[in-house]
């Protein structure tokens, strides 16, 4: 089922020659680094580690990834053996290595993941510190997603995060009549009233698009000041706030262009390209996948992004899929697996696989926004700042299992179509979702 | 005098060693053949099934351990909606593809039965959609249904001018359902065909011979002849059609994931959702047993209802 994995880089393959080329030119010396005493992680004899992470999506991405950790192999002696996987798959692999206790060293997962096997993986507080004291400190989602729960103790190592703001075509907002993305709901409402008048709609996914849809959802209850669950980590999903949204999403949606209730991850992406869609989210990879395709060169001409709208929220209303490195108690080599992580965050070798990476897994660390892959072009300027969005799946909570099962079971994608689709009124559909929710939270 | 005693000689038998001993031994000999066949059994059937049928009782999570909870997941399933309407879409799937599948099916395997050109070559292109792995076909279907880029509504819309949008196959609930039903009769087609075949070509020819004499009609042969002689293949194939069809995944999986809004979800899809996606390994081990006792009905049902003929059994149907 290729179409699910590498779900938003399927098309995005065009883009891997321009990227290795400019990766080439990133070298690390743009980026700003304090003075600050080396980490002193004496490597344990003959170590050697494994490492798992979710597949490519770009080539560049893993080609940069492996020479950067063939370059730690000749410094250090240490080689690093780097295995892929679908990233439908990661999950259930890192849920196998925690409980077993054996099988990678390292494994660069999702999220929520070290927060979950929070006992099971060694601190990286020391690697963590000395990357943030050297590179300018870390993003608000870097902070989150690393450290434990209300304590200073990294646990995770977060390397990138991928954002999902709108993107749209500069003429078809002309032609209907506005020159910017308003910041408002109402004025949302109308440009995509609009933009349906001259039928060039918008077009978010409802249906079952793990990436896409609930992107779309947390954006709707966010904005609307709603939350899942409250500081403490009580399910406060039935609100008032949440009626407000879905009584929106009710107005909105017909706007939408027709079929966004069986959309997946990538049919956004498909549409868009073939001028079926003009006004939607998704990650820096549909742009660069226009760009670098002669056939859809204009369509990337005519493109824009801007930050997701607002409303109630005093930023954007929006979290990333972040990646997030950790290191688990079995390995016999804490020391080599600490120093490798630390050694892929210099700039020497992040720079280069950032760039090469387009900027889709977006940097967690400040320095890094001095990097040349953002200056390459300015439509991407946005994804700059991913990891400093203020939102995580499961906020206002702790980050757990049960945010990361919310999201995987669709939970609030299905109550804001169930209203959308006319099935439910936004009262039941607040109803359910706060029932299954309780579940997950119980 | 010198007598020599000679007793009855009987040429020494040699005494057959241990291990042959051994395998002259019945009770020995059944428990040696069987072990492999248990062993199989035992690992790869009843622990499978056993574990499961004992995670449906914990409430173990993907990545935790969990504790016996009793039947408490089955009381959440029995007030959860969605489990529910994945009951009734599973049962509604089966029963219409199933009819489907054999009306269409039957009727093909009688053409075939006929002298037409190139039987064999039909025969062999009839089984295309079954030979097709069901995830490729999936894919297919997916693209034929897609809401954007259907090839349908290309052609109403685009070529014919007949509609003004595109059709919309998968974004509501009951098209969405009827559309999975319409690619899983295509794919179930050539297996009923081809088995309804083969138990068509076991009537002797003679007996249509000894009707057509009796100046029996095409119906009446049908209903008279083909009919019962085919009952007992009928049955076999309808269980096996039955239960491919009720623990379907593939197509439901790739095409909808169960979209629009958990409207087609079946109770395997929503198993797998809930026990691997959403980590709840307990609640999904649940949905899974729960299918059992559909399973074992349809079984029963094949067998008892259809099958139990009594010249089966040697003796005059009366």
């Amino acid at each position: 089922m290729a179409f699910i994995i590498r779900r938003r880089g399927a098309m995005a393959l065009g883009a891997s020659a321009a990227a290795m080329a400019l990766a080439r030119q990133a070298t690390g010396q743009t980026i700003p680094k304090a003075d600050v005493p080396p980490l002193n992680l004496p490597i344990e004899k003959g170590a050697t580690l494994r490492l798992l992470r979710p597949a490519r999506f770009v080539e560049p991405d893993e080609v940069i990834f492996r020479a950067n950790s063939a370059k730690f192999a000749k410094e250090t002696g240490v080689e690093v053996k780097v295995d892929l996987v679908g990233w439908e798959d990661i999950r259930q692999q890192t849920a196998v290595s925690a409980n077993t206790g054996a099988g990678p060293d390292i494994i660069l997962g999702w999220a929520e993941d070290p927060h979950i096997y929070a006992d099971k993986v060694i601190e990286l507080s020391d690697v963590a510190e000395y990357l943030g004291k050297k590179y300018g400190g870390w993003m608000f989602l870097g902070e989150k997603f690393g450290k434990r729960a209300k304590t200073n103790n990294w646990i995770g190592l977060p390397m990138g995060g991928s954002g999902g703001p709108l993107v749209y075509r500069v003429s078809a907002l002309k032609e209907a009549g506005h020159d910017k993305v308003p910041t408002d709901h109402a004025g949302l409402l109308k440009l995509c009233q609009d933009l349906k008048k001259i039928n060039k709609p918008a077009g978010f996914a409802l249906g079952n698009a793990v990436g896409d849809a609930n992107g779309f959802a947390n954006w709707m209850l966010w904005s609307h000041g709603g939350s899942l669950i409250d500081d403490d980590g009580k399910v406060v999903i039935n609100s008032k706030e949440t009626l407000n949204a879905l009584n929106f999403v009710k107005e909105l949606y017909p706007t939408f262009v027709s079929g966004t209730m069986s959309w997946n991850d990538i049919s956004n992406n498909r549409a868009y390209a073939s001028n079926e869609l003009f006004f939607t989210s998704n990650g820096v990879s549909l742009y660069f996948s226009l760009k670098n395709d002669p056939a859809t060169k204009p369509i990337a001409d005519d493109t824009e992004h801007a930050p997701l709208v607002k409303g109630l929220a005093s930023t954007a209303p929006m979290s990333a899929t972040v990646l997030n490195g950790m290191v688990f108690k079995h390995t016999k080599f804490p020391n080599a697996a600490k120093a490798y992580l630390a050694f892929m965050m210099e700039a020497e070798q992040y720079d280069p696989w950032l760039t090469g990476c387009l900027g889709y897994w977006s940097h967690p660390l400040k320095a890094y926004d001095k990097s040349k892959v953002w200056e390459s072009d300015p439509k991407i300027a946005l994804y700059r700042e991913t990891m400093n969005n203020q939102f995580w799946s499961g906020y206002k909570g702790p980050i757990t299992q049960a945010a990361g099962t919310v999201t995987a079971e669709y939970v609030l994608v299905q109550m804001f179509a169930s209203v959308a689709s006319g099935q439910a009124t936004p009262a039941d559909a607040a109803k359910e979702a706060e029932r299954r929710t309780r579940r997950y939270y119980r | 005098m010198t007598v020599v005693t000679t007793g009855d000689w009987t040429r020494a038998r040699p005494q057959p060693n241990w291990l042959a001993r051994l395998f002259d031994y019945k009770p020995f000999l059944v428990l040696a053949c069987l072990t492999p066949a248990l062993g199989l059994l035992l690992v790869f059937l009843t622990y499978p099934l056993g574990l499961g049928i004992w995670l449906s009782f914990t409430d173990t999570k993907i990545g935790g351990a969990g504790k016996y909870i009793g039947i408490e997941n089955f009381e959440y399933l029995l007030e959860d909606p969605q489990f529910w309407g994945a009951v009734f879409y599973s049962v509604f799937y089966t029963g219409v593809a199933t009819f489907g599948k054999f009306a269409l099916g039957l009727w093909l395997a009688l053409l075939l039965n006929n002298h037409v050109p190139f039987k064999s070559l039909l025969r062999a292109i009839i089984l295309l959609p079954w030979i097709v792995p069901t995830v490729l076909s999936a894919l297919a279907f997916w693209w034929l249904y897609d809401p954007q880029f259907s090839i349908f509504s290309y052609v109403a819309v685009d070529v014919l001018g007949i509609r003004s949008t595109p059709f919309d196959f998968l974004s509501t609930t009951w098209p969405a359902r009827w559309s999975l039903i319409a690619a899983n009769i295509w794919r179930g087609i050539p297996f009923v065909a081809i088995s309804l075949l083969a138990g068509l070509q076991t009537i002797s020819p003679s007996l249509y011979e000894a009707a057509l004499l009796d100046g029996s009609s095409a119906w009446q042969r049908f209903r008279y002849i083909t009919f019962p002689l085919l009952l007992p293949i009928l049955a076999i194939v309808m269980t096996f059609s039955i239960i491919f069809t009720f623990t379907d995944f593939q197509l439901v999986y790739a095409i909808t994931r169960g979209g629009p809004l958990n409207s087609t979800h079946l109770m395997a899809t929503l198993a797998f959702q809930r026990g691997i996606s959403g980590g709840e390994l307990g609640e999904g081990a649940a949905i899974a047993v729960a299918m059992i006792p559909f399973l074992v009905g349809a079984t029963l049902f094949s067998y008892f209802a259809l099958a139990r003929r009594k010249w089966q059994q040697g003796e005059s149907d009366d």
